[in-house]
């Protein structure tokens, strides 16, 4: 089985400093990746270069070149905080943009418009379709964001951060619907600072800091994370969400 | 009432007539796309960095419009030049070429011998006095504009909204950008001689700003705007005529009543 994504090797960065080295990374199909690691530590830069907006200093990254009627088979739902709430934009438009992702000689507008329908419906917000976006909430808006991603079938879904600026209502509910997509074998890889919440829904870790240590489970210790060179604390949500430190000695 | 019927028996009200049409159109494409994107800064850079090439035409005697453009075009891309490949901060790079294009002006109108009496017009605009051949270049202008953003328009809209995800998704972004960037830059070039070098930049925007009150939609906010910018321009035009004051600045203020009536209209109904 060939993966999906391949990335083999890869050092980059910005201005000829490197921010992640010699990194080696397979994705594949029914994979559930959690990307953890310190603020600096590179994850935003990884997700930079599979998405293409970085070039790489060495190495490569390759996808699976069989996937009909798309350019890329990604899906990406990028941080909320960077999208400009005040565009003249409507819902139904953002969503129909994911179709950028695909072949435009292999779908129609027709069937552009009928699959951004099916997808709000499918997340109970086709009511607000004609909606501006800066009328949203939190939450609405990561909803309108997650179909735009989906709008393009893809075979693998990036989501940075999505756990910031939700309400933990629809944080819920939205790593559930990412269950039930990766149950129909399309792989996540989710970037996230919360590894306490996310660890319930993973199948594997990547710990991202300068390198990449990929950890094929969803329970890892903080000495792993030490051991890693992944220097973040694990949360446990109880009640209270209090920090699991280290033992003291 | 017959006054206004009269005036377009004259050929300087037809062709002020015209201009008005053609600068709304192509300020409302042009200017919705700036404000929804946000770089109005970048748009006044380019506007007063023209300055330049007009003081150089004044002097060497050319065309100042060809001199304009010639700076107009030149800022807009040394601006992302700067920007993008110098590292220079944005806003820094906008500040240098819109102080540079205007110390290079006056330097070039100082001197340039006799008197420079249409500079004025240059600066303040006169729609009453526009020509032919500068109608014609505004017709070919808009009809550039209008395929560009109708063939485009999907594409453009998506750029302008999340240029991160347009680049992620192989679209050639770079491309677009310094298309639409020299677009803006001829749109401000050819519509200066309707309200001038320092106040086109009203033309691009408050339209905008009015038609935003009432629609948060990318294409009706460039039809509205154009309508609005068409009916503004011709209010102006009306009253400059006949209380006989400068056409350029009644017209901006006209468009600034209209801004203010429609702002109050929406706070009250």
């Amino acid at each position: 089985m060939k993966p999906l994504i391949k990335i083999d090797n890869l050092t980059l960065g910005y201005d000829k400093e490197p921010v992640l080295e010699k990194v080696n990374f397979e994705v594949f199909e029914d994979d559930f990746v959690g990307v953890i690691g310190p603020n600096g530590g590179g994850k935003t830069t990884l997700l930079k270069a599979i998405l293409g907006l970085l070039k790489p200093m060495s190495g490569k990254i390759t996808f699976r070149g069989d996937i009909d009627g798309q350019k890329k088979p990604i899906g990406y739902l990028p941080q909320v905080k960077h999208i400009d709430r005040n565009f003249p934009i409507t819902v139904f438009d953002v969503v129909r943009s994911g179709s950028l992702m695909q072949n435009p000689k292999k779908v129609t507008s027709a069937q552009i418009k009928q699959k951004a329908e099916e997808l709000l419906s499918e997340m109970g917000i086709l009511n607000i379709r004609n909606k501006p976006i800066g009328e949203l909430s939190g939450g609405q808006m990561q909803r309108v964001f997650l179909c735009r991603a989906l709008l393009s079938d893809p075979k693998v879904l990036i989501l940075d951060e999505p756990d910031t600026f939700v309400d933990n209502r629809f944080e819920g509910e939205l790593y559930e619907k990412l269950r039930l997509l990766n149950e129909q074998h399309m792989a996540i890889i989710l970037v996230s600072h919360d590894l306490g919440t996310i660890s319930s829904y993973v199948k594997a870790i990547a710990c991202v800091n300068r390198e990449l240590h990929y950890h094929p489970d969803n329970i890892i210790t903080q000495e792993q994370l030490n051991s890693y060179n992944c220097p973040i604390q694990i949360i446990s949500h109880g009640e209270i969400p209090h920090t699991v430190l280290k033992h003291h000695h | 009432m017959s006054n206004f019927i009269d005036l377009f028996a004259y050929e300087f009200f037809q062709k002020a007539f015209l201009a008005a049409i053609f600068a709304s159109i192509s300020c409302g494409i042009v200017g919705s796309y700036i404000v929804s994107r946000r770089i109005v800064f970048i748009s006044g850079g380019i506007t007063h960095a023209s300055f330049g090439g007009i003081g150089l035409a004044f002097l060497l005697g050319f065309n100042p419009l060809l001199g304009a453009v010639i700076f107009a075009v030149g800022s807009a891309l040394g601006i992302q030049f700067f920007t993008r490949v110098a590292k220079v901060r944005e806003d820094s790079s906008i500040a240098i070429f819109w102080s540079l294009g205007m110390a290079l002006g006056i330097i070039f109108v100082f001197m340039t011998p006799g008197y420079t009496p249409n500079l004025m017009s240059y600066l303040f605009g006169n729609i009453l006095t526009v020509t032919i051949p500068e109608l014609t270049w505004m017709f070919i202008l808009n009809i550039v504009i209008i395929f560009f953003f109708s063939f485009y328009f999907q594409k453009i809209l998506y750029i302008a909204f999340d240029e991160e995800f347009a680049r992620a998704s192989g679209l050639p972004v770079n491309l677009f950008n310094y298309i639409t960037i020299t677009l803006v830059a001829l749109t401000v070039v050819l519509n200066i001689r309707v309200v001038g070098i320092i106040l086109i930049l009203s033309l691009l925007t408050i339209p905008q700003a009015t038609a935003n009150l009432f629609t948060k939609n990318f294409k009706n906010l460039i039809i509205s705007s154009s309508v609005i910018a068409f009916f503004g321009t011709m209010a102006g035009l009306f009253v400059s005529y006949f209380l006989d004051i400068p056409s350029g600045a009644t017209i901006i203020f006209t468009l600034v009543v209209i801004f203010g009536v429609a702002r109050l209209y929406k706070h009250f109904f």
